[in-house]
């Protein structure tokens, strides 16, 4: 018995040793993608777990305890988004994610007024989903104008001023890009909507918790929000929708009327609970959090720069959120170097990422040369993110960098005095 | 997007990394691709006066395909005649490493390299090319 024991115990351990070395030999993973998504806050799941199970109620139901609870909830969560952004709560209408309020803003305030106004003003940094609606519409015969954005990522305000004419309806200018982590000057381009009575949209995915927003000092009119870029559950995100001067939207769901048919379907309870609670967290912690985070995004772009020549940032410096860096590494491909760190999660804007073979639109938008925008990398910094892992970081991508350098002929052309550019290269 | 364990194996541990003269007779010099294309391959060759490639050197800025690619031609070629490797065919390199359907551009970019190196070392050296 005990001999047969044996032979089986035996082989047993060895494995979970072999596990053990390998777990060891594995290093943990760094999250620094913090611009593509967040983890949910352990409170906010928390906030959320009752709505799945004892507190499952359809906040529609009228007549019953279970429909109450749960409109109660949504309540108090539609309270704590609108605190965030300084509206009141009646101005925010539940979607499943800033890519639906984006469309239901630029497709509804379009449809709504676009008899007499047919006229869309947006940029072309924007968010894919504000581009596609505004392609979209154009189809449809509405007419867009796409205001291109300075060397630094920002818009010219005297070139939005011309843009504007008697057929504008709608401008739609995101708060935070999500590649570059810029800032638009929303109080500017409120100011000026506003005294020209043209409605302005903006996109605040990447805005919310990072930077302070306020619709009645910025004059914003409809601004989406997403979840789970603030540390809330995916799946959710508002559009809020002015009151006063009221701002009309033509639904594009329809059904039940919920959201005061500006929105049907029924609320999903948990998710909102989770939107509110991010939000709130964020109403506490915002100021702490991002002091931290411009401290440690300084601390990497310095560490970078003492370490590597020939880096580059891509954005403003000043007019960015603290959570971004978007850095070229002249002469390394940026997919390449994706795998040589592969143990750190961030995104490049090289062209080889992209299923269409062309670097990010917002890099060339900039203007920033093709080869370069192929060498960028987005490194997004977040809540959870520590002083140790951005070492880890900095140390295994300027590592990768000098290894891919020694590997590059343009690296090799550059130490050599060759201008890259001089060089007539046979386009593929 | 899953890679092959040869073509991780040529990314991690490139073989014939380097340059060499390029103004040395026995030395062609092929350079392919454009920076803006985000790939560009520099492959060089050392050819014995009987025509046999006794060396191959290679510098590639590109995704890790094109690294891969370029690494496991100049394994290829050494030891080879000019013709020979000059008839090695993209697809040979695509299947070797199991390139993804958009990254045979890669292989495509190899082939290049190693023809125009070899076209380079004959226009040197004087030799009458018949494919051309």
């Amino acid at each position: 018995m005990q001999r047969v024991r044996k032979r089986v115990t035996l082989p047993d351990k060895r494995v979970s040793e072999e596990a053990f070395n390998m777990n060891e030999l594995k290093a943990k993973p760094i999250y620094l993608d913090y611009q593509a998504t967040t983890p949910t806050d352990p409170r906010v799941v928390e906030a959320m777990l009752p709505y799945f199970t004892e507190k499952f109620g359809n906040p529609h139901s009228r007549n019953h305890s279970f429909g109450w609870e749960a409109e109660d909830a949504v309540e108090i969560a539609r309270g704590q988004v609108a605190k965030i952004i300084g509206a009141s709560a009646k101005e925010i209408i539940f979607t499943s994610g800033a890519t639906e309020s984006n469309n239901l803003a630029l497709k509804g305030v379009m449809k709504f007024y676009g008899k007499k106004k047919p006229h869309l003003i947006t940029v072309v940094t924007e968010h894919k989903c504000v581009l596609d609606s505004a392609r979209h519409l154009e189809q449809e015969g509405y007419k867009v104008t796409y205001l291109g954005v300075k060397d630094n990522g920002l818009i010219d305000l005297e070139e939005l001023k011309a843009a504007i004419t008697d057929e504008t309806a709608l401008v739609s200018v995101m708060g935070v890009n999500n590649e570059i982590g810029v800032i638009q000057p929303l109080k500017e381009i409120g100011a000026i909507c506003r005294e020209r009575k043209v409605f302005f949209h903006t996109d605040c995915a990447q805005a919310v918790g990072k930077i302070d927003l306020d619709v009645e000092d910025m004059n914003i009119d409809l601004m989406s929000i997403s979840g789970h870029k603030i540390y809330g559950p995916k799946g959710i995100g508002a559009l809020f929708v002015r009151r006063r001067p009221r701002v009309r939207v033509i639904a594009q769901i329809t059904g039940g009327g919920q959201e005061r048919g500006m929105r049907s379907g029924t609320l999903p309870t948990p998710l909102i609970v989770g939107l509110g609670k991010a939000c709130d967290i964020l109403s506490n912690e915002m100021a702490e959090e991002n002091a931290r985070l411009t401290e440690l995004r300084d601390y990497t772009l310095a560490r970078f720069r003492d370490r590597l020549d020939d880096i580059y940032l891509n954005g403003d410096e000043e007019a960015r959120v603290c959570g971004n860096l978007n850095v070229s590494f002249a002469y390394v491909e940026g997919e390449s170097l994706l795998m040589d760190i592969k143990n750190i999660a961030v995104s490049s804007g090289s062209a080889c990422t992209s299923a269409s073979l062309e670097p990010s639109y917002v890099l060339r938008a900039l203007g920033v040369d093709e080869e370069l925008a192929h060498t960028s990398l987005r490194i997004g910094l977040g809540r959870f993110t520590t002083k140790e892992e951005l070492d880890t970081a900095v140390d295994a991508i300027c590592t990768a960098v000098e290894r891919l350098r020694e590997m590059s002929p343009l690296w090799e052309m550059a130490q050599e005095g060759i201008d890259i550019k001089s060089i007539e290269w046979a386009e593929h | 997007m899953a890679y092959s364990e040869k073509l991780i194996d040529h990314y991690e541990n490139p073989r014939n990394v380097g340059s060499m003269d390029k103004n040395e007779m026995s030395v062609g010099t092929g350079l392919v691709g454009a920076p803006a294309c985000g790939d560009v391959m520099k492959l060089q060759i050392k050819v014995t006066p009987e025509g046999i490639i006794e060396d191959a050197k290679f510098k590639t800025f590109g995704c890790g395909s094109a690294i891969a690619s370029s690494s496991l031609i100049t394994e290829w070629v050494k030891g080879k005649s000019l013709d020979e490797a000059g008839s090695i065919k993209n697809s040979q390199i695509a299947e070797e490493l199991a390139l993804p359907p958009v990254k045979v551009h890669c292989s495509i970019l190899a082939e290049d390299a190693i023809k125009a190196a070899i076209s380079d070392y004959k226009s040197k050296n004087g030799v009458a090319d018949a494919a051309e």
